[in-house]
């Protein structure tokens, strides 16, 4: 039998999971957005060559429980033996020949840095009991289950779930003092846009500070969190409250603006066609959150970008007092 | 003016009414959602052709009152439910931002008279 070209299918169409993305918890669907397959996935592989037997296969299956084992060539994933592969060679008699003509070919999988929600989707689509994991440059780097993903899922709601007693508990009565929240940003997230400067504004709000700082506050963080969404490839804002200030940081991990003084220009941009429809990409953006802050610094390289504001509770602007008037 | 002075136009059509009652004390015209985060007023009735849901979250930050959607754009379902949620009514129109503008300012300014 000549070689047959691996098919390696996966599709980013439709990402459906099992809860509502409008109005489940933050928290949970910050976590399947965050967490990355690669986190997720175990890295300990278990692998065979295209000759190794089927009956070789299944003591190795046996030996380390597992119920899947991916056949490589070097790095590159060629194919897969299931226990259903096994099975079918127990019963047809040739569980003593070589993985090569009866491995499955077709598979499907999934990468590295795509989000769980994908995972969770796949598994709940294809009804498979564990997916490859490939790099970016198509090697095989792990195996992913569904008891990898609830085991994360455990973990790291558990420590959410603390830290939200923890800042329920700060956030009594009102008043501000030394909370932070951390929000993740998804690179090109139009429907959940916006979702870090409400909670901003809203928590500002709850403290009842003047109109005119929560709106600074509002558009600074809008701004920031719309950059992040539009330029960079995901990042996360960071607000932290003092008595007297709010500072909002936003980091993101790339690709970095190219020129940060043209950047802060008015009427300078670099979004696309489509950005620009939707109202954004106008290149007022950094010059917005500058005129609104009472600091503001920015460092950009190729690998992230990091813009850090500062926004007086106590004071308003000579300006927003005339405003009152 | 109040919201519900809005719905007095004929050529505005109501497509959801959060409270009636509540002021408008203003208006601006925009497309450029960086331009309306910085320049529109509080309490004002934000005239767009911007008919997504990104402009209602907008309009929520920087406490626009009202939004009327120019050029006889329809409303997405998934917009309409964010205005609800965040109680900001929202009209249509087929007039331009131009034409839908003169409307807003006669009343605007129809009430101000009034008051004299």
């Amino acid at each position: 039998m000549g070689p047959r070209a691996l098919a390696l299918v996966y599709t980013t169409a439709m990402q459906e999971i099992p809860i509502n993305t409008v109005t489940s918890a933050n928290v949970v669907l910050e976590l399947i957005y965050r967490l990355k397959v690669k986190d997720v996935m175990t890295t300990d592989l278990v692998t065979a060559t295209k000759e190794t037997t089927l009956r070789e296969i299944q003591q190795i299956m046996r030996q380390k429980k597992i119920t899947g084992l991916p056949i490589v060539m070097g790095k590159r994933l060629i194919g897969l033996v299931s226990m259903d592969d096994i099975i079918q060679a127990l019963d047809k008699g040739y569980i003593e020949e070589n993985a090569q003509q009866h491995m499955s070919r077709n598979l499907i999988i999934l990468e590295d840095d795509m989000p769980i929600s994908f995972a969770i989707n796949y598994f709940d689509r294809y009804r498979y009991h564990r997916f490859p994991v490939l790099n970016k440059h198509k090697e095989l780097v792990g195996m992913i289950t569904n008891r990898d993903i609830t085991t994360a899922l455990l973990i790291e709601i558990n420590r959410e779930v603390e830290e939200l007693e923890k800042r329920t508990r700060r956030a009594e009565g009102g008043i501000l003092s030394n909370e932070m929240y951390t929000y993740y940003i998804m690179k090109n997230d139009f429907e959940n846009a916006g979702h870090a400067s409400t909670e901003i504004k809203k928590r500002l709000k709850s403290a009842a500070l003047h109109p005119q700082i929560i709106r600074r506050a509002a558009i600074a963080s809008y701004e920031l969190e719309m950059n992040l969404v539009v330029h960079s490839d995901g990042g996360q804002l960071i607000a932290e409250y003092g008595s007297d200030r709010l500072t909002i940081t936003v980091r993101d991990s790339g690709p970095g603006i190219e020129d940060v003084d043209a950047a802060l220009e008015a009427g300078y941009s670099t979004a696309s066609e489509w950005i620009r429809s939707l109202g954004f990409g106008a290149g007022m953006g950094l010059p917005n959150v500058k005129s609104v802050a009472d600091e503001f610094e920015i460092t950009s390289s190729p690998e992230g970008t990091t813009v850090k504001v500062s926004i007086n509770l106590g004071t308003i602007k000579e300006e927003e007092r005339t405003d009152e008037s | 003016m109040r919201v519900e002075a809005l719905a007095t136009v004929k050529e505005f059509e109501a497509v959801y009414v959060a409270d009636g009652e509540r002021e408008i004390s203003d208006g601006y015209c925009g497309d450029l959602l960086s331009d309306v985060m910085a320049n529109a007023p509080t309490s004002s009735v934000l005239l767009t052709i911007q008919a997504h849901k990104n402009t209602i979250a907008v309009a929520s930050l920087v406490g626009i009152t009202a939004l009327l959607i120019c050029n006889g754009r329809s409303i997405a379902a998934d917009m309409l439910a964010m205005a609800q949620e965040e109680e900001i009514s929202l009209f249509t129109t087929d007039l331009t931002h131009f034409e839908a503008a003169a409307k807003v300012l006669a009343l605007l300014e129809g009430e101000r008279a009034g008051n004299r």
